[in-house]
């Protein structure tokens, strides 16, 4: 069983059918027990980190989420769910990420040209770094569809994916059996199909 | 590289969808459910369904389409029409929505865009603005191009943009369904007042116009198209392979 968390944040809807699509059965689920019984799990996430983060703590569930990727679980984070898991982010203050993977979040105002829009909406290519095992149906170029405003700059060894947009966007990154898309896999047509079904044939 | 958007626009009416010509003669096209699984399948980049029925009736079968619609197309869909509360916004996201448009709704209540904006994220407001021009002066109107709201259409996107909108569809009451063409100098003026995505509407009548349409204004983000595909006319394929040809970014 998949497991998706539940922490008040964002529309499961699509993701959930996606996942039932390519006939995953997938709990959605804030309780502690149901994450630890879960062959995998998927940190979903819309709207500002700070809060985010803090929903997961006032749950316990950044500690749950911490040691079920230390045992080995695979955990995949989509958008805010990939941002939650580097070490910090910069949105409206500075807040403490759950550090699964290295990098720093930050925003894209001010970085970009003045003539490129924000929120960064829209079908990007990824262009890959290094081989990913959520990638591996995925071609260099294809499109998938991103929407956010802050971002992880520059690659490290944790970067998979990059997408071209004013700056290199960290579009996958993945470290072990923890794996974060900037872009929405549920929202990406039969690329991002295939790249939930590489995480869930882990 | 960022691409270009073709988004189809479905106006969803009992249960069927229809279109018309200057936002009037409305003709029956094809369902929803399977013209949007048609689309998604051939290069659709995102849909539109604008939910234009008149009863409590029609509109619960508007909410059981487009959660039909959502389970099985994994590609972006916003939602409009009849959207003038939270709660609103609320029905429509629980369905599978990805972004919820705002028109008439916004315009009775500004309010409604910085709420939705606060509540379910900018990304999540886009707001709709059918605007035709009125002694030289491009003025919003509402009710689906009924009514002259009298107000000046470039201030009320910016003020809308200002208040958390996260893109906004300009559609020319002007050049709608007439198919000559995109409305370039009105989309020019707005694209160049907002720092948002800006999403072309209405005119659209044989690939080239969406050649055109980005070739004048690089920075437009994405071209509606209705009637000009609905009626098999030209493919989305068609659009893209052309647009591509002359080297404007597309996804394939």
């Amino acid at each position: 069983m998949l497991a998706i968390v539940d922490y008040g944040v964002g529309n499961l809807f699509s993701l959930r059918s996606s996942l039932k699509f390519i006939g995953v059965d997938a709990v959605i689920t804030g309780e502690a027990a149901e994450l630890r019984a879960a062959e995998r799990i998927i940190l979903p996430g819309v709207g500002a980190f700070g809060d985010a983060a803090e929903a997961l703590r006032c749950r316990g569930l950044d500690e749950v989420l911490c040691r079920e990727a230390a045992g080995g679980k695979p955990l995949l984070g989509i958008c805010l769910g990939m941002q939650l898991l580097f070490e910090k982010s910069y949105e409206y203050g500075e807040h403490r990420g759950l550090g699964l993977l290295e990098g720093e979040v930050v925003p894209m105002q001010g970085r970009l040209a003045p003539s490129l829009r924000l929120p960064h909406i829209g079908w990007n290519a990824l262009h890959i770094k290094k081989p990913c095992p959520i990638l591996k149906y995925v071609g260099e170029g294809e499109h998938v569809y991103f929407v956010h405003s802050f971002f992880v700059p520059g690659e490290n060894e944790n970067t998979c994916a990059v997408a071209e947009y004013g700056e290199w966007v960290t579009a996958t990154a993945a470290k072990d059996n923890v794996f974060g898309c900037q872009f929405h896999p549920e929202k990406s047509g039969e690329t991002g199909l295939a790249i939930l079904r590489a995480f869930c044939e882990l | 590289m960022i691409t270009k958007r073709i988004i189809p626009c479905l106006d969803v009416r009992n249960g069927r969808v229809v279109k018309g010509v200057n936002f009037e003669g409305l003709i029956d096209v094809s369902s929803p459910v399977e013209l949007g699984k048609y689309y998604s399948d051939h290069g659709a980049d995102e849909l539109v369904f604008y939910d234009i029925t008149a009863s409590y009736e029609e509109r619960k079968l508007f909410t059981d389409i487009l959660t039909q619609v959502a389970e099985t197309i994994f590609i972006p869909l916003t939602v409009g029409g009849g959207i003038n509360t939270l709660e609103d916004f609320d029905r429509v996201l629980k369905c599978g929505a990805d972004k919820v448009s705002v028109n008439s709704g916004a315009i009775r209540n500004p309010r409604l865009v910085s709420e939705a904006a606060e509540k379910y994220g900018d990304q999540c407001v886009v707001l709709s603005c059918d605007i035709k021009r009125v002694d030289g002066v491009f003025r919003v109107f509402a009710k689906g191009g009924r009514e002259d709201t009298g107000m000046e259409a470039i201030s009320w996107i910016c003020r809308c943009v200002e208040m958390g909108a996260g893109e906004v569809v300009v559609n020319s009451i002007d050049t709608d369904g007439v198919k000559g063409g995109f409305d370039i100098e009105m989309l020019k003026a707005v694209r160049a007042a907002v720092n948002v995505p800006v999403i072309a509407s209405g005119g659209a009548g044989k690939a080239e116009d969406f050649v055109t349409l980005f070739r004048e204004i690089p920075d437009m983000d994405a071209g509606l198209a209705a009637s000009i595909i609905h009626f098999g006319e030209v493919s989305i394929g068609e659009i893209k392979s052309l647009l591509l040809k002359n080297n404007i970014p597309v996804r394939l």
